[in-house]
């Protein structure tokens, strides 16, 4: 019971691979343009959201009935309210500004659209380096704001894991379904309007 | 096979694969989607070019190694898989740094422009996503489906703040 346990160089060709089928997913669904994920945080096209919260809730089925059954660990991460949220915040403005986010980012450089990765791998890389630089810091204040450790939403609320399940299913499932009656795909058809005919993009000037 | 060759999947069909590529994850790998961490270790080789002391010392290069990983391969493949889904859609795949449609509606033609807002965008997500533990897969994703509370809290927020910034940037258009 339990899940594989593959190490050593098959290891990295399984992340290989598990990355090929998750860059495939994410050009199919779209997700991997500016205008998307800028949308996204307009409110204008729900696209990445709808994508996400659809691979949340059958992701969470999948993985708690895998779990059920013994065949994989879960893996929380600590919930540290300051370092989560202050973190998040940050974030979410870092992805508006560029547009994409670190596996979009790589999506995107795949179907050709270099924009997110010239711009942006620079600067998540010194990201990334400069928080290893103040980490020290960090370890003493952020991390410490808030530290209720590998808690989950049953956890918290002391009920069953599927209680959540089947309620987070009913309530978003049936926001997505809304989500999609009512179409929100606004900012595609506006660009589309927007473009000469030659395909050329008008500068507002 | 013309489903593979399909330009865009219906939202509930890429959100249910996501969902089966997760559990085949946790179950084949013991781990999740996620790609965030590995920016922190390219960014400790990188560094350890010039200064290999000042990256073995530091604590966070300690916890994070900056050697190759699961998830390393992981970020390796996601372009790979993109560059097929769109080779099978769009039959040829054109390489260009082109600034996006809607960037150039609203900012204008300038790269210089484009270079630094996305360059700071890009420190603003690395750093965020190391501060929070995570990103939109490892914790939007990946934690969200496992009801972790810091996940919720972190896509709530990277939410909330993206939102705002959005209505303050694009506010003239």
């Amino acid at each position: 019971m339990g899940p594989l346990e593959i190490t050593g160089s098959v290891r990295l060709v399984l992340g290989l691979v598990t990355g090929i089928l998750f860059g495939f997913i994410l050009q199919k669904a779209q997700v991997t343009k500016y205008e998307k994920i800028v949308g996204f945080f307009r409110l204008t096209d729900l696209t990445v959201l709808k994508v996400l919260l659809a691979g949340i809730l059958s992701g969470m089925v999948g993985v708690y009935a895998l779990h059920n059954l013994g065949l994989v660990n879960l893996h929380i991460k600590p919930t540290i309210i300051g370092a989560n949220v202050l973190g998040g915040l940050i974030f979410g403005v870092g992805m508006l500004l560029l547009g994409f986010c670190p596996g979009t980012c790589a999506a995107a450089f795949g179907e050709g659209r270099l924009d997110g990765l010239f711009r942006g791998v620079v600067g998540i890389l010194i990201g990334a380096g400069l928080y290893s630089e103040v980490y020290p810091f960090i370890q003493d204040n952020f991390l410490k704001l808030g530290d209720y450790g590998k808690l989950t939403i049953p956890a918290l609320l002391q009920v069953n894991a599927w209680s959540v399940i089947i309620a987070l299913v009913v309530v978003m499932g049936g926001f997505l379904v809304w989500l999609d009656r009512t179409g929100h795909r606004r900012s595609t058809e506006e660009f589309a309007g927007r473009k000469h005919p030659g395909g050329h993009t008008v500068v507002p000037r | 096979m013309n489903w593979l060759r399909k330009d865009e999947w219906p939202w509930w069909q890429a959100g249910l694969l996501l969902g089966l590529l997760s559990m085949a994850t946790f179950y084949t790998a013991d781990y999740y989607l996620s790609t965030s961490t590995t920016f922190s270790r390219v960014a400790g080789m990188l560094l350890g070019l010039v200064a290999p002391e000042h990256v073995a010392a530091n604590a966070y290069w300690q916890k994070v190694k900056p050697l190759v990983d699961w998830q390393f391969m992981l970020v390796i493949g996601i372009p790979i898989g993109a560059y097929l889904a769109a080779r099978l859609s769009q039959g040829i795949v054109h390489f260009s740094a082109q600034l996006p449609d809607l960037w150039v509606s609203r900012f204008g033609a300038s790269r210089g422009q484009r270079w630094a807002v996305g360059t700071l965008g890009g420190i603003l997500v690395g750093f965020g996503a190391r501060l929070a533990d995570g990103c939109t897969s490892g914790h939007a994703l990946s934690g969200g489906l496992q009801l972790a509370v810091s996940s919720w809290l972190f896509l709530a927020a990277m939410m909330l703040s993206g939102v705002v910034t959005a209505a303050l940037v694009f506010r003239r258009v």
